[in-house]
This record gives structure tokens, sequence and C-alpha cells, in this order.
């Protein structure tokens, strides 16, 4: 077709942890189903299709003891058939419908979204509810795909960025499920049964922990009594949602030789949570630092002045059961340390000076100012909606939310870098076989 | 409401009412500027690309990398922007830039609130002229380049892998050399060298802005007149009817190439075979090579690899076909196959040119033929969703052959091509053999002995 062939891009893409809404251009409505499924809708019916995403609370870390990545396998199952349909003629009705599935699993939720025609739009939803609801779990698909799986945690352990994320990781959180891999071990996903898969359906796909996103053509009435059939045979949750984590990396560099011409470097400490009165401040200074593309100071001193990497950035991880502040780039074993040194000297300007007025200025105008320009495609709109309900946030925080980035002032930033910007603290990964750092393990 | 379908599913097709598309204009300024706009009024928002028709594959012998290290240059001011200021004054306006090499292409794009179209095109046509290279900028980026080499390429043993087979495919022809350029040749690239490649390559006459979003064709023509209309069409820069690249020879001897590298998790082999040179330009043969690709390969259970190697006979973790129409000469059409642990890469070799016999000799599944043609006319509808894909799907077309028409006709033409063509199409290309043979893999483990000798 005629798509563009591989290109090169001149600079790295900005980090997007952060899931924000948009001002009133958009008009969301509350959608209740008549067996009281709540979803989210901005209808526009100029283009014939729909998105739909479903977050169900909970993800990977619902994983039972002995049985790590069972949830991860169990989703990449339920495109494998159901009913009557082995998995090529499961694909072949999708494929006949033209309609898109996605089964995804992250830390703290699994994500089922669609994309249909609004001309074969019931055949295709059936599809999905079969898949969600009704999934087969045949012994034959499951030994295939656990095969793929591991060929991909195979794959991973080769890859510098996968490990340094796992080795921050272990050292962050102890026993915490944040601790270890959702797609589990080679050893643990050879290991899973078919009950295990079962069982992590029976507790990922509940009805009381979905929230739901639509974007496109469908009127509310429409949506309601799809929700119904699409959710309602779905049975309520059984197993509590994780506890908090807490962050127990001692702080430092920790080197991981790895036989690679670049170092991956993955870096942070803990942050601040959405409900935090300090969250503004500290989302807006984040974007000084590091999450605004060229002008971050990060970006400024360590690709621009130094040429020390291609890309770095930093941005608020914003878990479930945790809040986590952290940063990466990559730079050639022999300038990694100068690199670390840059970064550790920016925490350390940061903490004592804070930023400066044009700075703030600056951030406040681009942040609010892409702030609308985010919302095309109905796909993400409707991943913005489950988002937003996942997190908690009010329907009508829309309107609220650049009032609040303007709102924070230079007094703001400075307490909350003296909170969380803390060069002692501040906990480096670095995989691959830097000059001038020793493994310390 | 849904329940009574059960399983007719696969059989539900229904004529597609394919609405018309987002209106699409198309007008050259008297400077040779080609524009195009594509209307979305959905969301208050623009997407303004501008494409240069020169890309790695123009680039003279010993200068690997030019293109992409000049495109990283852009952003570093001219004789009335700082350093640096055009990206400030983008994301001033709460915008995003970014930009693109390939071998055919240079291109650079924007994202703005609608209201701000004027000033991307004001920055974007002084930097087409007016462009200042500063040494050390020049030195400073050189080293971002290469670590950008490091993070895309040589930390990637794929990557690496497919550098090679390139290489080993063309002998003669400007694609066998990276876009990012060898390492080598990136370090002694000079200031010189790149004032006479942007001096040669940014003109108007040598441009193509697509602006996609909530604008209307009146108003692009009007603020493309009055940022790019002043700058004078270049005489020395003919248009791409002169891209004449060094053509290839005969495909007429194997290559082999064996890559090891201990990073390799999955060893896999790759075939490169040749696509007849007069099939270039031609948009129905093209169309059908991407329809035979989607035949082997473009489900990940009803099409022919797929089912034949990973879910009947369990021999393959992955294994696909790629082919891409939208280069300005042609490239091979490749076959990977990524056995099961166990299995050897010449077993592999063998299953998969086994399944293309097998192909060959059954023909296609007329079922799964008219999924492939439903879905791509679906396509049309979800790609009203994504202005800015459109926009960008419009610019590379343009930049590699083909005209704003081919681009509106590519769909009915898919449409119309039948199975019988796909297979006629599927015989001339395979009854050849590979020119290149590649396999990926890790070192042979040290022997036995020698370990029992330590």
């Amino acid at each position: 077709m005629l798509t563009a062939p591989v290109t090169l891009h001149a600079q790295a893409q900005p980090a997007t942890e952060e899931i924000e809404p948009v001002e009133a251009i958009i008009d969301i409505q509350l959608v209740t189903s008549p067996g009281g499924i709540e979803a989210w809708l901005v209808q526009d019916n100029s283009i014939p299709f729909m998105a739909i995403e479903m977050w169900f609370d909970g993800g990977g870390s619902l994983d039972r003891p002995g049985a790590r990545g069972a949830t991860n396998l169990m989703m990449a199952l339920l495109e494998e058939g159901t009913g009557d349909l082995d998995s090529q003629e499961f694909a072949a009705a999708q494929e006949g419908l033209a309609a898109s599935f996605g089964f995804d699993t992250y830390r703290d939720e699994v994500v089922v979204s669609a994309e249909v025609l609004t001309q074969n739009r019931d055949e295709a939803l059936a599809l999905l509810r079969g898949a969600i609801v009704e999934p087969s779990f045949d012994e034959g698909a499951l030994e295939r795909v656990r095969q793929q799986v591991i060929s991909g945690i195979e794959y991973d352990l080769t890859d510098p960025d996968t490990i340094s994320g796992r080795t921050f990781n272990a050292l962050a959180y102890g026993d915490h499920p944040y601790a270890t891999s959702l797609d589990g071990t080679v050893e643990s996903v050879a290991g899973l049964t078919r009950d295990d898969i079962v069982a992590a359906h029976r507790s990922a796909l509940v009805r009381d922990r979905v929230s739901v996103g639509v974007a496109g053509d469908i009127t509310p009435e429409e949506l309601g009594a799809l929700l119904d059939e699409l959710l309602g045979d779905l049975p309520g949750s059984d197993l509590p949602l994780p506890e908090q984590a807490e962050f127990m990396a001692p702080g430092g560099i920790e080197v991981v030789e790895f036989p690679v011409p670049q170092s991956s470097v993955l870096f942070g400490n803990e942050g601040i949570t959405r409900t935090d009165d300090d969250f503004f401040p500290y989302f807006v200074m984040n974007q000084i630092l590091g999450a605004g593309g060229y002008r971050s100071r990060l970006n400024q001193e360590v690709r621009e002045e130094r040429g020390l990497t291609y890309g770095i950035s930093t941005w608020t991880g914003l878990s479930d059961y945790i809040a986590m502040h952290q940063g990466a780039f990559s730079s050639s074993n022999d300038l990694v340390a100068e690199a670390i040194d840059v970064v550790l000297a920016e925490w350390e300007d940061l903490s004592e000076n804070g930023v400066t007025a044009e700075e703030l200025e600056a951030a406040q105008r681009y942040m609010t100012g892409a702030y609308p320009l985010r919302f095309s495609g109905n796909g993400s709109i409707a991943g913005t909606l489950a988002a937003m309900q996942a997190d908690d946030m009010p329907i009508d925080y829309i309107n609220t939310r650049n009032e609040r980035v303007m709102a924070v002032t230079l007094e703001d930033i400075q307490r909350v870098a003296e909170r969380v910007i803390d060069p002692e603290t501040l906990q480096f990964v670095v995989v691959g076989r830097p000059d001038g750092l020793e493994p310390s393990n | 409401m849904f329940r009574r379908l059960g399983l007719t599913l696969g059989l539900a097709f229904t004529p597609l009412a394919v609405q018309a598309t987002g209106e699409i204009s198309d007008f050259t300024l008297d400077n040779g500027l080609q524009v195009v706009v594509v209307e979305d009024h959905r969301s208050p928002s623009v997407t303004h690309m501008i494409w240069y028709r020169a890309g790695a594959a123009d680039e003279l012998p010993g200068q690997g990398g030019i293109a992409h290290l000049l495109e990283h240059l852009m952003f570093n001011g001219t004789d009335d922007m700082a350093p640096g200021e055009f990206s400030e004054t983008v994301e001033a306006n709460g915008g995003s830039d970014n930009a693109f090499t390939s071998w055919d292409y240079t291109a650079y794009h924007q994202t703005v609130a609608a209201d701000r179209l004027g000033l991307m095109m004001q920055m974007e046509a002084d930097r087409m002229r007016d462009l200042v290279l500063v040494p050390e900028e020049v030195e400073t980026e050189i080293s971002v380049v290469l670590e950008e080499r490091a993070q895309r390429t040589d930390g990637s043993p794929g990557a690496l892998f497919n550098e090679q087979m390139s290489a080993a495919y063309y002998r003669n022809h400007p694609y066998g050399q990276p876009i990012i350029g060898w390492r080598h040749e990136i370090r002694e690239l000079t200031i010189e060298m790149l004032q006479d490649w942007y001096d040669l390559h940014y003109h108007p006459n040598n441009a193509i802005v697509v602006v996609a979003g909530d604008v209307t064709p009146e108003e692009v023509r009007a603020l493309a007149e009055e940022h790019y209309g002043p700058i004078p069409a270049n005489p020395d820069t003919d248009d791409q009817e002169s891209r004449v690249r060094p053509a290839e020879p005969p495909q007429n001897a194997l290559r082999r190439v064996i890559y090891e590298d201990p990073r390799v998790a999955n060893p896999y082999v790759s075939m490169l075979f040749p696509v007849d040179e007069t099939l270039a330009y031609d948009l129905r043969s093209q169309a059908t090579l991407e329809l035979l690709r989607a035949v082997l390969s473009d489900s990940d259970f009803t099409s022919v690899f797929a089912r034949e190697l990973q879910i009947e006979n369990e021999v393959s973790l992955f294994a696909a076909a790629y082919y891409s129409s939208t280069n300005l000469d042609n490239r091979p059409f490749t076959l990977l196959n990524m056995p099961i642990p166990g299995r050897s890469l010449e077993q592999a070799e063998a299953d998969i040119l086994g399944v293309v016999e097998d192909f060959l000799e059954e023909g296609i599944d007329q079922a799964a033929f008219d999924r492939i043609q439903f879905q791509w006319q679906a396509s049309q509808i979800y790609a009203q969703d994504d202005a800015a894909g459109q926009a960008r799907s419009l610019g590379t077309a343009l930049t590699t052959g083909y005209s704003v028409e081919d681009w509106e006709n590519w769909l009915e033409v898919t449409a119309s091509i039948t199975t019988d063509e796909v297979m006629e199409m599927a015989r001339a290309l395979f009854a050849q053999d590979p020119a290149v043979i590649g396999h990926l893999t890790r070192p042979a483990p040290e022997t036995e002995e020698e370990e029992v000798s330590q």
C-alpha cells in the first residue's frame, strides 16, 4: 500500500506517559447502559466507524503466586478462538468484517480495543464479545502462543532497554508485582497450565472493574444496548487489587555488563501522585526538566550542547500503586559517564535553584497550547476517555486542567523540586560496557 | 442483538459504501513549488509538511549520510533565526515538529493550531534558503548522529544484518548504502559538502508542501503565495524526472550473507528476490506486488505463510513477506523465516521455499483474497480518521514517482486486480532464484573438547 517506508527521525519522540484531557472542544457524554455499565462517549458521525477501548483494572499485577505471566498469555489467547470458531476461523471472520481488535496487558490493567465499521458493527462486536466472554483457550493454540511468548522473552533478554527496565524494577519494588516482568520468565511461562489461563481470565476480565471509552459514529442509545451485549455476561471480581508499592532502590549507579557499543541508561526515583496537591507543579517542573521536546534542560545540556546522546527524556510515571519520576537515554560507552555527570549536575541545580520565570512561562504556553491538539482520531480519543476513568478523573477535569497548569508559580516548583529532586537518592541503571563506571553486580 | 449471528460471520460480506475522502486539492506556484491540501475540519489543528526530492540515494560517493545530517542541521538557525529557535517557536505555540529522511526524500513537519499555519510557512520558507551552517554546530551534530547510529543500528543485530543484506543486494545502485550513512563516512562529512548539498537541493521547484487539517485550499494558496511565492526557482535543480541513479546489472549470481552476533535471540533466514526493473512506476504492477505480499503474510492466522509454517506444520515462530511499492527505484521482494528452536536455517530456507512452491501450484484461496480486498477498501474509511497520516502517505507517493491522481486511484486499481494477475506476478517473481540469501545467527558455541580441556 502507499504507506511510508522506514525513515529516520531527527529527534527522539517525547515520552507520553501523561494522559491529558482536552478543553471543551470535545463533548463527552456519560452513557449508562440499561444493565448499569458506564461509558464515556464522544459522538462524531462524520466517518462511518467507531472506536471502543475497555480498561479492566488489575492487569498483570493480578497474576497468582507461581503463575507469573498468566494474565499476559491469557490476553494473547483471546483472539485464538471462541465458540465453534478456531483461531483461523476467528481471524477470517474478523478480517471479513474489516474490524481491528487489540488485546493488551499492562501492569495495572488489561485493555481490549476495537475499531469497527458502522455497516457491520453488530456482527463485529458479537465476534469481540465471544473473544472476551467465551474464549476457547484451546490446548493447541496455548502451546503455540506459549512458544511465541517464550521467544519474545528470550529476545528481550538481549535488548539493553528491556534489561535496564527489569533491573531497575527489581531494585525498586521488593516483592511487589511491579518488581518482575508481567511477561513472566521462560520457566514460569513454560509451567503455566490451561487452568492458570482460565483463572487469569476469571480474575482480569470482570464487569465491575471496567472503564469504557467510545468515539465515533454511534448514538448514546445504541451504545447503551451495545455495552450490555458486550460486557453484561462477564462475572464480578474475585481477587483483591494489589497493595501500594514502596520504592526501595538505594540510589547511585548500578551497572549491568552487556556487550553493546552504546550503554542504555534508565534513572529515577519516587514521584508525586495525581491526587497530591503538588501534582501540577511537579508536572510542569518535569516539562521544563526533561519532558518538553527540544527545549527541555536535559535535551539542551546533554544533546544540543555536548552531543552525548540522540535523545533524552524524563516522564511522570503514574502507576496505580506508586508514582515514579523516571528518565532514559543511551550514550556510547566512552561518553556515558560524562552524560550521567551532566544529568546529576542538572538534578543538583534544579533542587537548589528551581526554574526561571522564562522557563515556567514557556512551559505553560506549550502545555496549554498543545492540549487541544492531542485529540484527533477516534482511536486516541476512545483510549483517553477510558484512561481518564481508570485514573478516577472527573468528567469535568477537562475544563479545569489548563487553569491548573497556569496557576503553578515559581515558588510551587521550588517546593516540589526540593521535595522530589535529590541527586543522592537518584537511582541509575546502566546496561552496557561503560568506561569509568565499575559494574557493581 | 449480537448472539443470533453465530457462525455466518465469516461470510457476512456486504458491499462497502465508501464515502468521499477529505477533499484533496493540488496546485503549483509559479516558482515550481507543488502544494497539496487535505481538508479535515473535525479538529482545530493542521499538519504542515515540506518534502524535498532529495534523499540518501542522491548523495555523492563518499558522502553517505549527508542528506540525514543536513536534516538535523536544518534546526540550527538561519540569518533570521537563532539555533534552536525554529523548534522553540513551534513549542511556544503549543505545536510539535520533527523531520525524517529516506533514500528518496527529506521531509519536515509541524502540527499546530490551524491559525498558526502562516507562521510555520514563514519559518519553513526562511530555512529553505537562508540556513546558516556553523562549524561547532556541525561538529556537535555529527556526534549526535553517531549516537543515533549506535542506538538505531549498531545496538541491533537485526538492523546490522539488514544493512549488510542491502549492501549485498545492490552492487551499483545507491540503495545499497544505509540512509544514516556508514560510521566512517559520517565522521568525514564537512561543512562545505553540507553547504553544496543544501544549495543544490533546497529550492521551491524541488519541494512539495502538503497541508492537512482545518484549512481551506484558498487559505493555503494565499499563505503559500505570501511565504513561499517570493523564493525563486533554481534553474540548476531539475525536477525528479532527472533523478537518474545508476542502474543495477542483472542479478545472476547468488550471494550469501552470514551475520553472526551473540545478541541474536532467535536466528532467521532472509531471501531477496529481484523485481523486474520495468515494473517501476507502473501502478497496477506495484499494487499487484503489494497484494501478493498481503496474500502471503498480511494475517497472523489466515495468510499462506502463517497458516502453513506457524499453525499447521509448526516449523516457524514467524514467517513473512515484505515489499514496499513507494520507492523511486525498485526494491527487492523479501521472504523471512524464523524457525522454531532446534530447526536449522537450512531447513528454514527449504520450508519457506516449499510453501512458495505449493502456493504456485494451488493458487490463491478466493475467500481469503476477497477479505483482503474488503479490508483494503475499508482502510480508506479508517484512514480518514488521520489527516496527518494522509499527508504523510501523499508526500511519500509524490516523492517516489506517483502523482496525486495515482494516489487517489490506488484503491480502485487494487480492487480491480484479479487472483490470476497476482498468480502471474508470483510465478514470474519466484521463477528466479533469490539474489541474496542471508542468515542472522549466533556464533557457534565452543566445542565440548575445548571446554573439557580447560
